[in-house]
């Protein structure tokens, strides 16, 4: 039982990723319309914006956790404003072919820098140790990285539920047409939003650096998952992007390790996809989705 | 008249169209007038430090040794090396392997990792008779059941690195393991070489997990290991490349070591520690099949190879210039690029080259012998230079290192 409450806890862990990267993709989708494929690409560059801000300017993991996302905000509202913004008047497929494009050069623009192996990164030595939670110990880094992701989460709701800038994003995500008609600029809100979503993209990314390998293609194969996380919860859907992250999470953990012994590691893998897969089937728009944004 | 001079005109224009062909081949008896090498890797994702454009580089090197040693009694001075990124996957080695024998003239291919995909190539070798020498897939396959007469296995196999890193583990007190393995044919294959050289040196495997390939997440394994009963001395990882990366950055995190769980690992590469830093994996041990500061010889090389790419040497790299060499003294030798004819000259040949010691080219199922080392990774301390990460406990003589030929194989 609490090898079982270990594994589920480990889950959320790495749930925390799927949930901070739908979260970003959900916002600038609710408001833009646009699925940023590059946003697998823009996670690579926060963890390597950790690694270069500790290797050449030995900065900490904690100015990097800050320094950061805010850089990334930029380079966001510098390609929205540059690239984004022309293409969202024409079929949303040009948008995603640009920034599928942007996330084909990006990841060779480091792959030329960097190169293709993966570059070091430590765990920051305040949470190296292992923190006990009652019923079993685990290291303090993954029990960091999901109270931010949670804290991040709940974060992004308050605004959106108790702010004013939150509820006309809110409006311009669900009726468009009838927050303008009331006279609101929804269209001062998007690059905003956009370098929002960007910047959480990055978070994600600086988070990661510590545990896993840093590379350019580390976005490439974890983006794909984000987007069925996206379409099961719904496009859009920003509470159901961020509760099927974690779900899913701790779907794959439990498939890894309970699941039958020669089906395991398939099962984990393909399993975001045939959820995905249902659930279209069932609910075409997702499951917290509705039918008209989809 | 005018006709006829049309006629004319267009036969003096197929003659010159076609006649290049007999007229050079006429002298060197090669194909095109020219030795074309293939080299086909991961260009692009988690293999591609590890070989990638630097075994490009490496044959490269091999060419332009190969024309300063015969000069003007090189076989002939046109050698070209054409490269592609296979991207690890079956199907596209396998097409890209037909395009370099059928559109590019490759009279032999290189390198190919990823055992599922180098097994696709040794079937478009064997259909078209050319040849195939594979450098950095791991597969016993290669030498086994998927055998052929144009396939070489050059560098290491399976059994090599069950062999030396987990015969020597167990009987240096690692009883129980628990190994963990990437779902595909390299993976499996590791996974069958490793429990059966642990078993045999008196060791037990009370787990085994496959994992996603690729995965940037092996917590679940690394929670799991510490609550099997009996509890393993040793987690074996199959893992290689990034994945690699991934799980020893979270062995350390999950402090395995500390509740009395080693690592052992079945493939690394020198560019794995680079990534990783020695500190992450102090103390590893691990079978290598060459390592570029063992000796005077291999540093040489090394040097060279610094000053062209900016990092030092993977076995892989030394094993690409070492097979482009091999390669083109068997085409001197025999005069002719035909596939058969070079076959006849490596078979059975004893080599020693830096890459080769006491190298042999075994003819039953073409595995190439040599000698293996089993190293250890440094302390931080101990690493007084970049790259020199690793330090050889014991060379396993080529004779011990490879398995006996597989009754599999058929040539």
């Amino acid at each position: 039982m609490t090898n079982f409450l270990e594994q589920t806890f480990n889950g959320l862990v790495s749930g925390s990723f799927l949930a901070l990267l739908a979260l970003g993709l959900a916002v600038i989708f609710g408001l833009l319309r646009v699925v940023n494929f590059a946003h697998g690409a823009i996670y690579m560059l926060g963890a390597f914006g950790a690694y270069v801000l500790a290797d050449e300017l030995g900065l900490s993991f904690w100015a990097a956790l800050i320094a950061v996302p805010l850089g990334l905000a930029v380079v966001g509202v510098v390609l929205e404003r540059a690239f984004i913004h022309r293409l969202t008047r024409l079929d949303p497929l040009y948008n995603f072919l640009l920034t599928f494009g942007l996330t084909l050069i990006l990841q060779d623009l480091v792959k030329a820098r960097y190169g293709v192996q993966s570059s070091p990164y430590a765990v920051p030595s305040a949470l190296s140790g292992s923190v006990d939670l009652g019923l079993f110990e685990f290291p303090a880094y993954r029990v960091f990285v999901l109270a931010m992701s949670v804290a991040i989460c709940v974060g992004v709701w308050a605004l959106l539920t108790r702010t004013r800038i939150g509820m006309v994003v809110r409006a311009a995500t669900e009726r468009p047409e009838l927050t303008r008609a009331f006279g609101i600029d929804v269209g001062r809100w998007i690059t905003p939003v956009f370098g929002f979503g960007v910047a959480l993209a990055g978070l994600a990314g600086v988070l990661a650096a510590p545990m896993r390998a840093v590379h350019p293609l580390m976005g490439a194969d974890l983006i794909i998952v984000v987007f069925a996380v996206v379409v099961i919860g719904g496009l859009g859907s920003i509470f159901g992007s961020v509760a099927v992250g974690f779900v899913i999470g701790v779907l794959q953990v439990w498939a890894e390790a309970y699941a039958p012994e020669s089906w395991r590691a398939l099962i984990a893998q393909t399993l975001p996809f045939l959820l995905m897969a249902v659930v279209l089937l069932w609910r075409p728009a997702g499951l917290f989705g509705r039918e008209e944004t989809a | 008249m005018k006709r006829f001079a049309t006629a004319l005109g267009a036969v003096a224009l197929l003659v010159t169209a076609c006649g290049g062909g007999p007229q050079s081949g006429g002298d060197s008896k090669l194909t095109g007038g020219k030795i074309v090498l293939g080299v086909l890797n991961d260009q692009s994702a988690g293999y591609s430090a590890l070989s990638g454009k630097n075994s490009v580089e490496a044959v490269k090197m091999a060419i332009e040794d190969f024309k300063a040693k015969y000069g003007d009694k090189a076989v002939t001075s046109d050698i070209e090396v054409v490269d592609a990124d296979h991207q690890n996957k079956p199907d596209v080695a396998n097409t890209k392997a037909a395009e370099f024998y059928d559109r590019d003239g490759v009279d032999a291919i290189l390198d190919v990792p990823t055992s599922s995909a180098a097994l696709k190539v040794a079937d478009v070798a064997k259909a078209k008779k050319k040849l195939y020498f594979n450098i950095t897939a791991a597969t016993t396959d290669l030498t086994g059941k998927s055998c052929n007469k144009y396939t070489f296995h050059y560098a290491y196999d399976t059994y090599m690195l069950a062999n030396g890193t987990g015969k020597n583990a167990t009987e240096n007190g690692a009883k129980n393991w628990y190994i963990v393995y990437p779902n595909y044919a390299f993976g499996q294959d590791m996974e069958r070489s490793f429990k059966a050289a642990v078993e045999k040196a008196g060791g037990h495997v009370v787990g085994e997990d496959a994992a996603p390939f690729p995965s940037d997440n092996f917590s679940t394994y690394l929670l799991k290991a510490p609550t099997l009963n009996p509890k393993p001395d040793v987690i074996g990882t199959m893992q290689a490349g990034s994945d690699l990366v991934n799980l020893v950055k979270q062995y350390n995190e999950f402090k395995l070591r500390d509740k009395g769980v080693g690592l052992s690992v079945g493939l690394m590469f020198l560019t794995d520690i680079h990534s990783l830093t020695p500190a992450a994996l102090a103390g590893t041990t691990y079978t290598d099949a060459w390592y570029w500061n063992f000796d005077a010889k291999n540093r040489e090389w090394a040097d060279k190879f610094k000053a062209r790419t900016g990092s030092r040497p993977t076995f892989a790299h030394a094993a690409n210039y070492s097979a482009a060499t091999q390669y083109l003294e068997a085409v001197q030798a025999a005069g002719t690029d035909d596939a058969d004819k070079v076959v006849a000259q490596l078979e059975g040949k004893k080599v020693d080259d830096f890459f080769l010691r006491n190298g042999e080219i075994r003819k039953a199922d073409h595995r190439v012998l040599h000698d293996a080392y089993l190293a250890q990774v440094k302390q931080p301390d101990e690493v007084k230079e970049d790259w020199d990460y690793v330090k050889i406990l014991k060379t396993i003589p080529a004779a011990e290192a490879f398995r006996a030929p597989s009754p599999d194989c058929q040539l």
